[in-house]
Protein backbone atom coordinates (compact mmCIF):
# COMPACT_ATOMS: atom_id res chain seq x y z
CA UNK A 1 0.00 0.00 0.00
CA UNK A 2 1.51 2.82 -1.15
CA UNK A 3 0.31 6.45 0.15
CA UNK A 4 -1.50 8.68 -2.33
CA UNK A 5 0.36 11.63 -3.95
CA UNK A 6 -1.07 13.87 -1.52
CA UNK A 7 0.76 11.97 1.14
CA UNK A 8 3.92 12.17 -0.56
CA UNK A 9 3.71 16.05 -0.66
CA UNK A 10 2.83 16.40 3.04
CA UNK A 11 5.95 14.34 3.79
CA UNK A 12 7.93 16.76 1.21
CA UNK A 13 6.98 18.94 3.15
CA UNK A 14 7.21 17.72 6.73
CA UNK A 15 11.06 16.86 5.06
CA UNK A 16 11.50 20.53 4.59
CA UNK A 17 10.11 21.50 7.76
CA UNK A 18 7.00 23.61 6.03
CA UNK A 19 4.65 24.64 8.24
CA UNK A 20 1.67 24.03 5.92
CA UNK A 21 2.38 20.58 5.34
CA UNK A 22 2.93 19.80 9.61
CA UNK A 23 -0.26 21.60 9.83
CA UNK A 24 -2.20 19.24 7.92
CA UNK A 25 -0.18 16.43 9.18
CA UNK A 26 -1.16 16.90 12.65
CA UNK A 27 -4.69 18.24 12.24
CA UNK A 28 -5.51 15.00 10.41
CA UNK A 29 -3.80 12.69 12.80
CA UNK A 30 -3.58 14.21 16.35
CA UNK A 31 -6.86 13.67 17.56
CA UNK A 32 -6.93 9.98 16.97
CA UNK A 33 -3.63 9.68 18.60
CA UNK A 34 -4.74 11.76 21.47
CA UNK A 35 -7.81 9.75 22.02
CA UNK A 36 -5.97 6.70 22.03
CA UNK A 37 -3.34 7.78 25.01
CA UNK A 38 -6.57 9.00 26.45
CA UNK A 39 -8.27 5.84 26.63
CA UNK A 40 -4.99 4.33 28.07
CA UNK A 41 -3.99 6.11 31.09
CA UNK A 42 -2.63 9.20 29.41
CA UNK A 43 -3.27 12.95 29.78
CA UNK A 44 -3.22 15.71 27.40
CA UNK A 45 0.08 16.60 27.22
CA UNK A 46 1.21 12.51 27.40
CA UNK A 47 -0.77 13.12 24.53
CA UNK A 48 1.24 16.16 22.70
CA UNK A 49 4.71 14.74 23.52
CA UNK A 50 4.18 11.26 22.07
CA UNK A 51 2.22 12.43 19.32
CA UNK A 52 5.11 15.06 18.73
CA UNK A 53 8.00 12.44 19.16
CA UNK A 54 6.26 10.24 16.53
CA UNK A 55 6.35 13.53 14.11
CA UNK A 56 9.60 13.84 14.98
CA UNK A 57 10.46 10.17 14.14
CA UNK A 58 8.65 10.64 10.61
CA UNK A 59 10.78 13.47 10.29
CA UNK A 60 14.08 11.60 10.68
CA UNK A 61 12.82 9.04 8.32
CA UNK A 62 11.78 11.58 5.55
CA UNK A 63 15.53 12.82 6.13
CA UNK A 64 17.33 9.75 4.71
CA UNK A 65 18.11 9.14 0.89
CA UNK A 66 16.39 6.06 0.66
CA UNK A 67 12.75 7.16 2.80
CA UNK A 68 9.94 5.56 1.25
CA UNK A 69 6.67 5.61 3.68
CA UNK A 70 4.91 2.49 2.78
CA UNK A 71 2.42 2.70 4.22
CA UNK A 72 -0.62 5.89 5.68
CA UNK A 73 0.83 8.40 7.60
CA UNK A 74 -1.78 7.89 9.68
CA UNK A 75 -1.03 4.09 10.14
CA UNK A 76 2.67 5.08 10.51
CA UNK A 77 2.28 7.69 13.34
CA UNK A 78 -0.22 5.04 15.11
CA UNK A 79 2.57 2.56 15.42
CA UNK A 80 5.13 4.55 16.62
CA UNK A 81 2.83 6.08 19.45
CA UNK A 82 1.39 3.22 20.51
CA UNK A 83 5.01 1.88 20.36
CA UNK A 84 6.06 4.80 22.23
CA UNK A 85 3.59 4.87 24.54
CA UNK A 86 3.83 1.34 25.52
CA UNK A 87 7.53 2.05 26.51
CA UNK A 88 6.33 5.43 28.26
CA UNK A 89 3.84 3.31 30.70
CA UNK A 90 5.84 0.39 31.29
CA UNK A 91 8.87 2.72 32.73
CA UNK A 92 6.06 4.88 34.56
CA UNK A 93 4.44 0.92 36.02
CA UNK A 94 1.52 1.89 34.62
CA UNK A 95 1.27 -0.54 32.38
CA UNK A 96 -1.80 -2.68 32.50
CA UNK A 97 -0.80 -5.69 30.85
CA UNK A 98 -3.22 -4.69 27.90
CA UNK A 99 -3.45 -1.77 25.40
CA UNK A 100 -6.77 -0.36 23.53
CA UNK A 101 -6.77 0.18 20.09
CA UNK A 102 -7.35 -1.44 17.24
CA UNK A 103 -6.07 0.48 14.70
CA UNK A 104 -3.92 -1.15 12.10
CA UNK A 105 0.00 -1.55 12.90
CA UNK A 106 3.20 -1.71 10.96
CA UNK A 107 6.55 -2.76 11.74
CA UNK A 108 8.29 0.10 13.03
CA UNK A 109 11.02 -1.46 15.39
CA UNK A 110 14.06 -0.53 12.83
CA UNK A 111 13.04 3.30 12.85
CA UNK A 112 12.34 3.28 16.24
CA UNK A 113 15.82 2.41 17.16
CA UNK A 114 17.04 4.57 14.66
CA UNK A 115 15.25 7.68 17.14
CA UNK A 116 15.87 6.24 19.55
CA UNK A 117 19.74 6.45 19.12
CA UNK A 118 19.70 9.86 17.43
CA UNK A 119 17.89 11.23 20.77
CA UNK A 120 20.47 9.86 22.38
CA UNK A 121 22.68 11.59 20.63
CA UNK A 122 21.04 14.68 20.54
CA UNK A 123 20.80 14.65 24.54
CA UNK A 124 24.41 14.15 24.10
CA UNK A 125 25.27 17.42 21.99
CA UNK A 126 22.53 19.41 24.37
CA UNK A 127 24.67 18.17 27.46
CA UNK A 128 27.90 19.16 25.73
CA UNK A 129 26.43 22.06 24.58
CA UNK A 130 25.04 23.43 28.02
CA UNK A 131 28.46 22.56 29.59
CA UNK A 132 30.55 24.57 27.39
CA UNK A 133 29.15 28.31 29.25
CA UNK A 134 29.13 31.42 27.97
CA UNK A 135 30.05 33.08 25.50
CA UNK A 136 31.27 29.83 23.92
CA UNK A 137 27.24 27.78 23.98
CA UNK A 138 25.42 31.11 22.37
CA UNK A 139 28.59 31.78 19.56
CA UNK A 140 28.65 28.22 18.73
CA UNK A 141 24.45 27.74 18.77
CA UNK A 142 24.33 31.38 16.84
CA UNK A 143 26.32 29.83 13.74
CA UNK A 144 25.35 26.37 13.97
CA UNK A 145 21.56 26.70 14.82
CA UNK A 146 20.50 30.16 13.95
CA UNK A 147 22.76 30.03 10.97
CA UNK A 148 24.13 33.86 11.30
CA UNK A 149 27.36 34.76 9.17
CA UNK A 150 30.48 36.00 11.33
CA UNK A 151 30.01 39.71 10.63
CA UNK A 152 26.66 39.19 12.49
CA UNK A 153 28.20 37.84 15.03
CA UNK A 154 30.96 39.52 15.93
CA UNK A 155 28.41 42.76 15.99
CA UNK A 156 26.17 41.14 18.20
CA UNK A 157 28.59 39.62 20.81
CA UNK A 158 31.05 42.36 20.63
CA UNK A 159 34.48 41.20 18.65
CA UNK A 160 36.53 43.85 16.51
CA UNK A 161 36.23 41.92 13.75
CA UNK A 162 34.69 38.92 12.11
CA UNK A 163 38.00 37.01 12.36
CA UNK A 164 38.38 37.44 16.08
CA UNK A 165 35.11 35.88 16.54
CA UNK A 166 35.65 33.41 13.72
CA UNK A 167 38.90 32.24 16.13
CA UNK A 168 36.51 32.16 19.04
CA UNK A 169 34.50 30.46 17.41
CA UNK A 170 36.73 27.73 16.83
CA UNK A 171 38.53 27.41 20.10
CA UNK A 172 34.73 26.93 21.28
CA UNK A 173 34.12 24.19 18.84
CA UNK A 174 36.87 22.03 19.78
CA UNK A 175 36.17 22.36 23.03
CA UNK A 176 32.63 21.54 22.15
CA UNK A 177 34.20 18.87 20.01
CA UNK A 178 36.27 16.77 22.72
CA UNK A 179 32.80 17.20 24.88
CA UNK A 180 30.98 15.69 22.82
CA UNK A 181 33.16 13.05 21.25
CA UNK A 182 34.12 12.00 25.13
CA UNK A 183 30.57 11.08 25.76
CA UNK A 184 29.34 9.56 22.69
CA UNK A 185 32.47 7.20 23.11
CA UNK A 186 31.34 6.12 26.07
CA UNK A 187 27.62 5.91 24.95
CA UNK A 188 28.77 3.76 22.02
CA UNK B 1 46.71 28.19 16.84
CA UNK B 2 47.15 25.49 14.01
CA UNK B 3 44.85 23.68 15.09
CA UNK B 4 42.86 26.47 14.68
CA UNK B 5 43.51 26.60 10.92
CA UNK B 6 43.69 23.20 10.18
CA UNK B 7 39.76 23.61 11.42
CA UNK B 8 39.04 26.28 9.04
CA UNK B 9 40.51 24.60 6.22
CA UNK B 10 38.69 21.27 6.83
CA UNK B 11 35.35 23.29 7.29
CA UNK B 12 35.90 25.08 4.44
CA UNK B 13 37.01 21.76 2.47
CA UNK B 14 33.66 20.12 3.93
CA UNK B 15 31.46 23.45 2.52
CA UNK B 16 33.15 23.55 -0.80
CA UNK B 17 34.22 26.90 -0.04
CA UNK B 18 38.33 25.44 -1.28
CA UNK B 19 39.12 26.94 -4.96
CA UNK B 20 40.39 24.08 -6.76
CA UNK B 21 43.89 24.32 -6.30
CA UNK B 22 43.76 24.44 -2.80
CA UNK B 23 41.21 21.31 -2.55
CA UNK B 24 43.91 19.71 -4.63
CA UNK B 25 46.29 20.45 -2.29
CA UNK B 26 43.88 19.76 0.72
CA UNK B 27 43.03 16.63 -0.88
CA UNK B 28 46.91 15.44 -1.58
CA UNK B 29 47.77 16.35 2.28
CA UNK B 30 44.54 14.00 3.21
CA UNK B 31 46.20 11.30 1.72
CA UNK B 32 49.64 11.72 3.11
CA UNK B 33 48.72 12.36 6.62
CA UNK B 34 46.09 10.18 8.41
CA UNK B 35 45.96 11.98 11.02
CA UNK B 36 44.49 15.08 9.02
CA UNK B 37 42.08 12.48 7.16
CA UNK B 38 40.91 10.96 10.68
CA UNK B 39 40.31 15.03 11.74
CA UNK B 40 38.05 15.77 8.94
CA UNK B 41 36.43 12.26 8.81
CA UNK B 42 35.49 13.14 12.52
CA UNK B 43 34.97 16.79 11.54
CA UNK B 44 32.57 15.72 8.88
CA UNK B 45 30.40 13.61 11.39
CA UNK B 46 30.71 16.60 14.29
CA UNK B 47 29.18 18.80 11.74
CA UNK B 48 26.74 16.68 10.64
CA UNK B 49 25.78 15.54 14.50
CA UNK B 50 25.19 19.64 14.84
CA UNK B 51 23.47 19.92 12.12
CA UNK B 52 20.62 17.04 12.61
CA UNK B 53 20.40 18.83 16.57
CA UNK B 54 19.88 22.50 14.83
CA UNK B 55 17.20 20.71 12.49
CA UNK B 56 15.86 18.82 15.72
CA UNK B 57 15.16 21.96 17.55
CA UNK B 58 13.47 23.39 14.66
CA UNK B 59 11.35 20.84 13.49
CA UNK B 60 10.43 20.63 17.57
CA UNK B 61 9.86 24.27 17.65
CA UNK B 62 7.30 24.19 14.37
CA UNK B 63 5.54 21.22 15.64
CA UNK B 64 5.02 23.22 18.93
CA UNK B 65 4.01 26.44 17.05
CA UNK B 66 1.23 24.28 15.00
CA UNK B 67 -0.11 22.53 17.99
CA UNK B 68 -0.04 25.94 19.91
CA UNK B 69 -2.06 27.33 16.40
CA UNK B 70 -4.40 24.45 16.06
CA UNK B 71 -5.17 24.76 19.36
CA UNK B 72 -6.23 28.73 19.85
CA UNK B 73 -8.03 28.16 16.30
CA UNK B 74 -9.93 25.20 18.32
CA UNK B 75 -8.63 22.26 15.79
CA UNK B 76 -7.18 20.76 18.52
CA UNK B 77 -9.15 20.24 22.05
CA UNK B 78 -6.92 19.82 25.27
CA UNK B 79 -9.79 19.55 28.10
CA UNK B 80 -10.46 22.05 29.81
CA UNK B 81 -7.47 24.35 28.37
CA UNK B 82 -9.81 25.40 25.67
CA UNK B 83 -10.70 29.11 25.18
CA UNK B 84 -13.72 30.06 23.89
CA UNK B 85 -12.15 32.03 21.12
CA UNK B 86 -11.19 28.27 19.76
CA UNK B 87 -14.86 27.52 20.51
CA UNK B 88 -16.49 30.12 18.42
CA UNK B 89 -13.76 29.83 15.84
CA UNK B 90 -14.25 25.87 15.50
CA UNK B 91 -17.96 26.13 15.66
CA UNK B 92 -17.50 28.79 12.73
CA UNK B 93 -15.50 26.73 11.15
CA UNK B 94 -17.56 23.62 11.50
CA UNK B 95 -20.69 25.18 10.28
CA UNK B 96 -20.13 28.17 8.12
CA UNK B 97 -21.88 26.54 5.32
CA UNK B 98 -24.80 25.74 7.68
CA UNK B 99 -24.81 29.27 8.46
CA UNK B 100 -24.38 30.48 5.20
CA UNK B 101 -27.20 28.65 4.69
CA UNK B 102 -29.32 29.59 7.24
CA UNK B 103 -28.79 32.95 6.85
CA UNK B 104 -29.76 32.65 3.24
CA UNK B 105 -33.12 30.50 4.29
CA UNK B 106 -33.05 32.91 6.86
CA UNK B 107 -32.94 36.12 4.47
CA UNK B 108 -35.88 34.87 2.31
CA UNK B 109 -38.14 34.82 5.06
CA UNK B 110 -37.07 38.22 5.93
CA UNK B 111 -37.88 39.18 2.97
CA UNK B 112 -41.38 37.22 2.64
CA UNK B 113 -41.88 38.90 5.84
CA UNK B 114 -40.84 42.53 4.93
CA UNK B 115 -43.38 41.45 2.01
CA UNK B 116 -46.04 40.51 4.12
CA UNK B 117 -45.84 43.72 6.89
CA UNK B 118 -45.32 46.02 3.23
CA UNK B 119 -48.73 44.76 2.20
CA UNK B 120 -50.77 44.32 5.81
CA UNK B 121 -48.70 47.58 7.14
CA UNK B 122 -50.24 51.62 7.00
CA UNK B 123 -47.57 52.16 4.40
CA UNK B 124 -48.31 54.20 1.61
CA UNK B 125 -47.56 51.53 -1.17
CA UNK B 126 -51.28 51.04 0.12
CA UNK B 127 -53.16 51.14 -2.63
CA UNK B 128 -56.07 52.06 -0.08
CA UNK B 129 -54.31 55.07 0.24
CA UNK B 130 -53.08 57.79 -1.71
CA UNK B 131 -49.90 59.88 -0.90
CA UNK B 132 -50.98 63.69 -1.41
CA UNK B 133 -47.62 64.51 -3.45
CA UNK B 134 -48.85 65.50 -7.10
CA UNK B 135 -46.85 64.25 -10.08
CA UNK B 136 -45.58 67.58 -11.17
CA UNK B 137 -45.66 66.81 -14.69
CA UNK B 138 -49.08 67.85 -14.89
CA UNK B 139 -47.97 71.03 -12.82
CA UNK B 140 -45.35 71.15 -15.57
CA UNK B 141 -48.00 71.45 -18.21
CA UNK B 142 -49.90 73.86 -15.99
CA UNK B 143 -46.79 76.22 -15.78
CA UNK B 144 -46.61 75.97 -19.60
CA UNK B 145 -50.14 76.98 -20.05
CA UNK B 146 -49.84 80.06 -17.59
CA UNK B 147 -46.14 80.91 -19.46
CA UNK B 148 -47.40 83.99 -20.38
CA UNK B 149 -48.89 84.66 -17.35
CA UNK B 150 -46.31 83.81 -15.10
CA UNK B 151 -43.42 85.01 -17.63
CA UNK B 152 -41.89 87.53 -15.42
CA UNK B 153 -40.13 84.72 -12.62
CA UNK B 154 -37.46 82.45 -13.62
CA UNK B 155 -37.26 79.31 -12.12
CA UNK B 156 -34.53 78.42 -9.79
CA UNK B 157 -35.01 74.84 -10.87
CA UNK B 158 -31.39 73.65 -12.34
CA UNK B 159 -31.57 73.54 -15.85
CA UNK B 160 -31.54 69.85 -17.05
CA UNK B 161 -33.08 69.00 -13.42
CA UNK B 162 -36.21 67.35 -13.98
CA UNK B 163 -39.31 68.09 -11.91
CA UNK B 164 -40.85 65.07 -9.88
CA UNK B 165 -43.11 66.28 -7.64
CA UNK B 166 -44.50 68.75 -5.56
CA UNK B 167 -45.98 69.26 -2.06
CA UNK B 168 -46.58 71.84 0.65
CA UNK B 169 -44.18 72.31 3.76
CA UNK B 170 -44.20 75.38 6.38
CA UNK B 171 -41.81 77.32 8.34
CA UNK B 172 -40.67 75.36 11.64
CA UNK B 173 -37.80 77.98 12.33
CA UNK B 174 -37.51 81.96 11.07
CA UNK B 175 -34.57 81.29 9.83
CA UNK B 176 -35.72 78.90 7.08
CA UNK B 177 -36.62 74.95 7.90
CA UNK B 178 -39.33 73.65 6.43
CA UNK B 179 -41.57 70.83 7.56
CA UNK B 180 -42.82 68.74 4.74
CA UNK B 181 -43.66 64.91 3.60
CA UNK B 182 -40.59 62.68 3.09
CA UNK B 183 -42.46 61.52 0.22
CA UNK B 184 -42.82 64.07 -1.73
CA UNK B 185 -39.08 64.54 -1.71
CA UNK B 186 -39.00 61.95 -4.66
CA UNK B 187 -35.77 63.53 -6.10
CA UNK B 188 -32.04 64.75 -5.24
CA UNK B 189 -33.22 68.40 -4.55
CA UNK B 190 -36.05 70.87 -3.80
CA UNK B 191 -37.07 74.42 -4.47
CA UNK B 192 -40.04 76.13 -2.70
CA UNK B 193 -42.06 78.71 -3.88
CA UNK B 194 -43.74 80.84 -1.36
CA UNK B 195 -47.60 82.09 -1.46
CA UNK B 196 -46.24 85.29 -3.41
CA UNK B 197 -44.60 82.76 -6.46
CA UNK B 198 -41.34 84.13 -5.41
CA UNK B 199 -39.01 80.67 -5.83
CA UNK B 200 -36.06 79.49 -2.95
CA UNK B 201 -33.10 76.91 -3.29
CA UNK B 202 -33.47 74.84 -0.58
CA UNK B 203 -31.81 71.61 0.62
CA UNK B 204 -33.14 68.37 2.07
CA UNK B 205 -31.56 68.38 5.88
CA UNK B 206 -33.48 65.19 7.23
CA UNK B 207 -35.53 62.86 6.08
CA UNK B 208 -37.66 60.33 8.07
CA UNK B 209 -39.32 57.62 5.59
CA UNK B 210 -40.82 56.05 8.82
CA UNK B 211 -42.85 58.98 10.30
CA UNK B 212 -42.76 60.55 6.74
CA UNK B 213 -41.37 63.65 7.57
CA UNK B 214 -38.46 65.95 6.08
CA UNK B 215 -37.22 68.97 6.92
CA UNK B 216 -35.60 71.55 4.12
CA UNK B 217 -33.57 74.39 4.42
CA UNK B 218 -33.62 77.37 2.30
CA UNK B 219 -30.40 78.37 1.67
CA UNK B 220 -31.30 81.59 -0.97
CA UNK B 221 -29.62 84.81 -0.42
CA UNK B 222 -33.21 86.36 -1.69
CA UNK B 223 -34.94 84.72 1.14
CA UNK B 224 -35.67 87.26 4.00
CA UNK B 225 -36.50 85.59 7.59
CA UNK B 226 -40.04 86.39 8.79
CA UNK B 227 -39.75 87.70 12.13
CA UNK B 228 -41.80 85.17 13.84
CA UNK B 229 -43.83 82.28 13.09
CA UNK B 230 -47.47 83.32 14.14
CA UNK B 231 -48.10 79.40 15.09
CA UNK B 232 -46.81 77.01 17.50
CA UNK B 233 -46.58 73.09 17.10
CA UNK B 234 -48.72 70.85 19.70
CA UNK B 235 -46.54 68.45 21.78
CA UNK B 236 -49.26 66.68 22.93
CA UNK B 237 -52.05 64.64 20.81
CA UNK B 238 -55.45 66.42 20.23
CA UNK B 239 -59.09 65.66 20.77
CA UNK B 240 -61.93 63.96 18.60
CA UNK B 241 -64.07 66.65 16.82
CA UNK B 242 -61.36 69.33 17.37
CA UNK B 243 -62.02 71.92 14.56
CA UNK B 244 -59.40 72.28 12.08
CA UNK B 245 -58.09 73.63 8.85
CA UNK B 246 -54.86 73.53 6.35
CA UNK B 247 -53.37 75.54 3.84
CA UNK B 248 -51.68 74.30 1.05
CA UNK B 249 -50.82 74.23 -2.48
CA UNK B 250 -53.00 71.34 -4.36
CA UNK B 251 -52.96 73.65 -7.59
CA UNK B 252 -50.21 76.58 -7.83
CA UNK B 253 -51.76 78.59 -5.64
CA UNK B 254 -52.23 78.44 -1.84
CA UNK B 255 -55.54 76.73 -0.98
CA UNK B 256 -57.48 76.82 2.62
CA UNK B 257 -59.32 73.71 3.54
CA UNK B 258 -61.24 72.78 6.84
CA UNK B 259 -62.44 70.06 8.54
CA UNK B 260 -62.31 67.96 11.57
CA UNK B 261 -60.18 65.47 13.39
CA UNK B 262 -62.39 62.44 12.91
CA UNK B 263 -60.30 59.48 14.93
CA UNK B 264 -57.10 59.81 16.93
CA UNK B 265 -55.11 56.90 15.32
CA UNK B 266 -54.34 56.57 11.45
CA UNK B 267 -55.20 53.82 8.83
CA UNK B 268 -55.44 50.91 10.21
CA UNK B 269 -54.57 52.17 13.53
CA UNK B 270 -51.70 53.55 13.06
CA UNK B 271 -50.74 55.26 16.18
CA UNK B 272 -48.16 57.90 14.09
CA UNK B 273 -50.92 59.87 12.70
CA UNK B 274 -54.74 60.93 13.48
CA UNK B 275 -57.43 60.28 10.89
CA UNK B 276 -59.35 63.79 9.37
CA UNK B 277 -62.13 64.66 8.12
CA UNK B 278 -61.17 67.32 5.55
CA UNK B 279 -60.88 67.43 1.37
CA UNK B 280 -57.26 66.99 -0.01
CA UNK B 281 -55.81 66.40 -3.06
CA UNK B 282 -52.38 66.04 -4.81
CA UNK B 283 -50.12 68.68 -3.69
CA UNK B 284 -51.93 68.96 -0.19
CA UNK B 285 -49.47 66.78 1.50
CA UNK B 286 -47.08 67.77 3.60
CA UNK B 287 -49.12 71.19 4.45
CA UNK B 288 -49.98 72.06 8.30
CA UNK B 289 -52.92 70.90 9.71
CA UNK B 290 -53.73 73.71 12.63
CA UNK B 291 -56.78 73.51 15.40
CA UNK B 292 -58.67 76.69 15.79
CA UNK B 293 -55.82 78.23 18.04
CA UNK B 294 -53.65 78.47 15.42
CA UNK B 295 -51.35 75.63 16.45
CA UNK B 296 -49.55 72.88 14.07
CA UNK B 297 -51.37 69.56 15.18
CA UNK B 298 -50.30 67.47 12.24
CA UNK B 299 -48.74 67.15 8.40
CA UNK B 300 -51.25 66.14 6.00
CA UNK B 301 -50.13 63.28 4.54
CA UNK B 302 -52.18 60.90 2.57
CA UNK B 303 -56.02 60.13 2.20
CA UNK B 304 -57.99 56.42 1.68
CA UNK B 305 -58.84 56.37 -1.78
CA UNK B 306 -62.23 54.95 -1.74
CA UNK B 307 -63.25 56.82 1.28
CA UNK B 308 -64.44 61.07 0.17
CA UNK B 309 -63.36 63.10 2.54
CA UNK B 310 -61.00 60.88 4.72
CA UNK B 311 -57.53 61.94 5.27
CA UNK B 312 -54.57 61.52 7.29
CA UNK B 313 -52.30 63.61 8.82
CA UNK B 314 -48.94 62.77 10.70
CA UNK B 315 -48.92 63.89 14.45
CA UNK B 316 -47.39 67.33 15.48
CA UNK B 317 -45.43 65.43 17.85
CA UNK B 318 -43.37 63.62 15.50
CA UNK B 319 -42.01 67.05 14.15
CA UNK B 320 -40.78 67.32 17.72
CA UNK B 321 -38.76 64.26 17.47
CA UNK B 322 -37.37 64.99 14.03
CA UNK B 323 -36.11 68.16 15.16
CA UNK B 324 -34.45 66.78 17.89
CA UNK B 325 -33.12 63.67 15.30
CA UNK B 326 -32.01 66.84 13.53
CA UNK B 327 -30.00 68.54 16.28
CA UNK B 328 -28.48 65.18 16.95
CA UNK B 329 -27.12 64.83 13.64
CA UNK B 330 -24.80 67.76 13.24
CA UNK B 331 -24.20 70.81 15.51
CA UNK B 332 -25.18 73.48 12.95
CA UNK B 333 -28.84 72.93 13.86
CA UNK B 334 -28.20 73.16 17.37
CA UNK B 335 -29.81 76.35 17.34
CA UNK B 336 -33.18 75.71 15.21
CA UNK B 337 -36.25 76.21 17.58
CA UNK B 338 -39.72 75.47 17.30
CA UNK B 339 -42.20 78.25 17.95
CA UNK B 340 -43.45 77.67 21.11
CA UNK B 341 -46.52 80.17 21.61
CA UNK B 342 -49.12 80.77 18.89
CA UNK B 343 -50.05 84.38 18.16
CA UNK B 344 -53.44 82.86 16.37
CA UNK B 345 -55.48 82.44 19.09
CA UNK B 346 -58.86 84.43 18.96
CA UNK B 347 -58.28 85.80 16.57
CA UNK B 348 -60.59 85.29 12.83
CA UNK B 349 -60.38 83.07 10.68
CA UNK B 350 -59.28 85.38 7.62
CA UNK B 351 -56.83 87.29 9.59
CA UNK B 352 -55.52 83.40 10.76
CA UNK B 353 -54.55 82.80 7.34
CA UNK B 354 -53.17 86.07 6.54
CA UNK B 355 -50.61 85.41 8.80
CA UNK B 356 -50.10 81.38 8.24
CA UNK B 357 -50.08 81.64 3.87
CA UNK B 358 -45.98 83.48 4.48
CA UNK B 359 -45.19 80.46 6.33
CA UNK B 360 -46.40 78.01 3.91
CA UNK B 361 -44.64 76.83 0.98
CA UNK B 362 -44.93 74.83 -2.23
CA UNK B 363 -42.28 72.33 -2.45
CA UNK B 364 -40.88 71.36 -5.89
CA UNK B 365 -38.80 68.12 -5.98
CA UNK B 366 -36.67 67.66 -8.98
CA UNK B 367 -33.79 65.47 -9.84
CA UNK B 368 -30.84 65.93 -11.83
Amino acid sequence: MKGDTNEQALLKGLAHNDSKAIEIIYKDNFNMIQAFILNNNGSYDEARDIFQEAMIALYEKSQTDSFVLTCQIKTYLYSICRRLWLKRLQQMGRYTGSIDGFEETVAVEEDWENHEKRNAEFAIMDRALNSLGEPCKSLLQGYYLKKMDMNALAAEFGYTNADNAKNQKYKCLMRLKKLFFSQYNIGE
Amino acid sequence: MDDILLLDAIERYLSGEMSAEERSYFENLRKTTPEIDQMVVEHNMFLHQIADYAANIQIKQTLHEVHQYLLERGDLNEGGAISTKGKVIQFWNKYKRVTAIAASVGGVIALFISGLAMYFSTSVNDPKLEQLGKDLEVVKKNQQAQVNIINEVTSKIPTNARLLSGGSGFLVDPKGYIVTNAHILKGTGAIVVNSKGAEFKSSIVLIDHDKDLAILKINDEEYESVKSIPYSIQKTNSSLGEEIFTLGYPRNEIVYGMGYLSAKTGFNGDSLSYQIQISANPGNSGAPVFNKNGEVIGVLSTRQAQADGVAFAVKSKNIHSIIEDLKKSDTAFRKVKLPSKSALKGVERKTQITKVEDCVFFVKAYTK
